[in-house]
């Protein structure tokens, strides 16, 4: 007789019991589990109903990914409890730190003149679209209330080399500020580079400033999607490139794309130019509702479905990229996939829940108003004033902060509480997003079925869950891409 | 392999009432003769001092006994302790019929053994457990700390669970902490005593400067551990044991011992580390060790490491694609694939490792962290291919 037992012996007798979970049907045939976590297990349609009434065996194989994931539990069990709680509280920790970004409009000039611009674009000489000094001290006394000890300052426009003495105004301003703050301050320049001179790389160099700029595709393309006087946008943006890197550091610049009708059927083209400007990544991105965007209906141009398919083709482009060896993130997937395979929640604002309209980001316009998010003022430059929480030289951070514009749109939108969204299975990877809904359906809500941000984010999300169902290389090449934020 | 303890040969003791059962070596024949009360003397071809507690001699040195002074202690030993040196300490059977070996000043691997008491009945448990009260080792443990060196460098503590007595496990970690202030110290833990937040409290109070404790979670399935570790509730007390501590900032090892029963969860035991317990601070992933109940339970545990070589390696992807700090411990380097080499660790203890006979021709046996003793005499892969 061995002194030791058989494994039946530590099998539990008992049924489990169920932790909260949701679910939705994956496809035809297999329906995805996911708890507040982010854990997420894909079953087989009819397994879904004998683990909901307990009537799985208990010798299923099912029952020990379960238990592992804390899907269910047996009684007495305490650590798939505290595992839980440690992850959420994770998950939620951000929203204790409060605002980080801060996005300073010092002027709505730009020498370019996108169709697809976001805010009304104004001629390079109009100084009354410029902030001013009294407007930057208040709104550095705004940032400064701020409790998260990291705050990151963004300079947006128009073109904000147009102002650059109010950016180097605010630098010095911040810097001077911080050095009894002590805080983690970094600062961004949103820029086309099209104006970049030894000057401002310069001071660029001297505070760490970090230049996040734009590239469309290759040069027909981008000079197609932002023109400007002269037609040589890509040609300013390369050499811009070129200068920045050498000045500043390889990794300090950065490029966002915009996506139009143009850059549809060209998915490769547009990450072979980003390969080929050295860069390790690239935002794959939809064309946002605002501005001028809605207005010359290039917005509507093209459907949910068609860039769905862009996306997704270009994101097999990059997964085969990564497979051979070449390491090249997609970076909205990557943020999905941070929340999906890990407990950290990256803040990228569209996907927060509560909202980060304004408690994750807050933007100080030009003219002095602030707004909820770099949305808000461009739905305010189309005459919608929804999400103008108040004027910098007229209201209090309380006033602003606790103003009924900000809270009603936080709490209304509020994912956990609000119609579909709270029983949706994907909810841990989503995020409220009040400043579009209202933009398009006039409700932060809005209905669900009818959201093509609901439709183009549940796609993405079932996508990526079915690849790396499908395939373990590209889910360990995920993994990767999640841990990176 | 290094002979750690047994008969000797002949111990001539002139009071046997003088309490002397741990003797630190000394080889310096300068020290002060009110040191020397408490030491003892090794023995070398060179004039021997006078006045130590204890000598020490090798068999080949056995006629140098007659030029000790006739009221002096000493002992002859086999030739099997000629490694013994100085600053070594060594614990003579209060029979005088014995030598153990407790601390090598020169070994970077000393560990403690502090009870063979378990709640723990490990079906590969190379220390097998004993229910025994043998708290005697505990005293001799306080003894022994003051003894040690104070530039050792790296201490361990194991068992048996050393927190089986929980006030004296404390009791000696403050002991070493005060004796040993600049020394790594490393606990073989199965945690489940830090599920209690009071005691959790109590070991992270003492505010060791630099510790590990080395915690075994073998499966992602709860069931599946319990049944390896053979202790109902084991997996549930251990997690809350690691989250208690790291609670409390201290330093937390998981290790896993890769065996036929826990290889079958092997990457989703480390999606679980990764997502539930990203923050410890190593995963140390182990070979089987051919000693103790393994033996016994061969067949349900053998497994080739040529059949695990790609879990392995996809196991150690996932965590290294988490970030975490990694090791493979155990292995011999033919039988894992190439991308393991980063992690790879020669870390058998110098008193236990060995190479197998088709190790003879290798090229990289000084890479290769070779076999445990018992791995060489026991039973190893039938797949070893030199390099």
């Amino acid at each position: 007789m061995s002194k030791f037992q058989k494994l039946e012996f530590y099998a539990q007798q008992r049924p489990y019991e169920l932790l909260p979970f949701k679910f939705d049907r994956l496809n035809d045939n297999e329906y995805v589990i996911t708890n507040m976590a982010g854990e997420f297990h894909v079953i087989p349609v009819p397994m879904l109903e004998s683990i909901i009434s307990k009537t799985l065996p208990l010798t299923s194989e099912l029952i020990p990914t379960l238990r592992s994931k804390q899907f269910i539990r047996f009684t007495n069990e305490q650590a798939p409890l505290q595992l839980l709680a440690l992850k959420i509280r994770t998950r939620l920790s951000r929203l204790a730190e409060f605002t980080n970004l801060h996005i300073f409009v010092v002027t709505l000039r730009c020498d370019h003149s996108c169709p697809y611009c976001q805010v009304s674009r104004q001629s390079e000489s109009k100084g009354e679209f410029d902030m001013t000094t009294e407007m930057a001290d208040k709104s550095l006394d705004f940032v400064f209330m701020s409790p998260n000890p990291a705050i990151k300052i963004e300079f947006q426009g128009g073109e904000p080399l147009l102002n650059f003495e109010m950016v180097r105004y605010v630098v010095l301003k911040a810097k001077k500020r911080n050095v009894k703050e002590g805080r983690d301050l970094q600062f961004v320049i949103a820029t086309t580079l099209s104006l970049l001179n030894d000057d401002v790389l310069d001071f660029c160099k001297q505070h760490n400033i970090v230049l996040s700029s734009s590239l469309d595709g290759p040069m027909d393309l981008h000079n197609a999607n932002r023109p400007r006087p002269g037609r040589d946008s890509h040609q300013r943006f390369e050499e811009g490139l070129k200068k920045a890197r050498a000045a500043l550091g390889y990794d300090q610049v950065s490029a966002l794309m915009t996506t139009t009708d143009k850059s549809l059927p060209r998915a490769r083209d547009i990450i072979d130019e980003y390969l080929r400007l050295g860069f390790d990544g690239i935002f794959l991105r939809t064309l946002s509702p605002y501005g001028f965007a809605i207005k010359t209906k290039k917005f509507m141009s093209y459907d949910t479905e068609r860039w769905l398919e862009f996306y997704k083709e270009g994101l097999e482009y990059i997964i085969d990229l990564n497979k051979s060896g070449i390491r090249f993130v997609e970076q909205y997937s990557s943020l999905v996939l941070t929340k999906m395979l890990t407990s950290e929640d990256p803040g990228f604002v569209d996907l927060m829940n509560p909202a980060g309209a304004g408690i994750a980001a807050i933007v100080f316009n030009y003219d002095g108003s602030v707004y909820a998010s770099d949305e808000s003022r461009m739905l305010a430059e189309m005459g919608d004033q929804t999400f103008r929480l108040g004027n910098i030289l007229e209201h209090s951070y309380e006033e602003i902060i606790l103003s009924d514009q900000l809270l009603d749109a936080l709490e209304n939108s509020f994912t956990l509480s609000a119609p579909m969204c709270s029983d949706c299975a994907f909810e841990p990877y989503c995020g409220a997003e009040p400043v579009y809904h209202h933009a398009i359906y006039k409700d932060v809500v809005a209905r669900k079925p009818e959201s093509s941000f609901c439709k183009r984010n549940m796609a993405i999300f079932k996508h990526l869950i079915e690849l790396m169902e499908s395939d373990e290389q590209i889910k360990r090449i995920f993994m990767g891409w999640a841990n990176r934020c | 392999m290094l002979k750690l303890g047994g008969k000797i040969i002949r111990i001539h003791a002139v009071d046997v009432h003088r309490d002397l059962t741990l003797l630190k070596v000394s080889t310096s024949r300068n020290l002060p003769e009110v040191l020397r009360r408490e030491i003892a003397y090794l023995v070398s071809d060179q004039e021997i001092p006078r006045g130590f507690a204890h000598y020490l001699l090798l068999e080949k040195h056995k006629h140098l006994v007659e030029v000790l002074l006739s009221d002096s202690d000493y002992s002859l030993l086999p030739d099997d302790y000629s490694y013994i040196d100085d600053g070594d300490i060594i614990r003579l059977s209060a029979d005088r019929q014995s030598i153990s070996v407790l601390f090598r000043a020169s070994s970077p691997h000393n560990s403690i053994l502090v009870t063979e008491q378990c709640n723990h009945y490990c079906l590969m448990c190379s220390q097998p457990p004993k229910a025994a009260d043998d708290s005697w080792i505990l005293d001799e443990i306080e003894s022994l700390i003051p003894l040690i060196p104070k530039d050792t460098r790296e201490l361990g503590f194991t068992g048996g669970e050393p927190t089986t007595n929980r006030e004296r496990f404390l009791k000696i970690i403050s002991l070493t902490k005060s004796y040993l202030p600049r020394t790594a110290i490393h606990i073989l833990s199965n945690g489940r005593s830090f599920k209690d937040p009071a005691f959790a409290e109590k070991y992270a109070r003492i505010e060791l400067h630099d510790a590990m404790i080395g915690i075994p979670v073998y499966s992602d399935d709860p069931t599946l551990h319990d049944y390896i570790v053979q202790a109902q509730g084991a997996f549930d007390e251990t997690i809350q044991g690691i989250l208690n501590l790291k609670r409390l900032g201290q330093k937390v090892e998981i290790r896993v011992v890769i065996h036929k029963l826990s290889v079958q969860r092997l990457p989703e035991l480390c999606e679980f580390i990764a997502r539930n317990l990203l923050f410890v601070d190593h995963v140390a992933l182990m070979g089987l060790e051919m000693m103790g109940f393994t033996r016994a339970n061969l067949d349900e545990l053998w497994i080739d490491p040529v059949e695990y070589k790609d879990t392995l390696s996809k196991s150690v992807s996932i965590l290294a694609r988490y970030g975490m700090n990694i090791s493979v411990y155990n292995h011999q380097l033919c039988l894992v694939n190439r991308d393991i080499q980063p992690y790879y660790r020669k870390s058998i203890s110098d008193w236990k490792n060995e190479y197998a006979p088709e190790c003879l021709s290798c090229t990289k046996q000084s890479e290769c962290g070779g076999f445990f003793a018992s791995g060489v005499k026991f039973g190893y892969s039938k797949h070893l291919t030199p390099f």
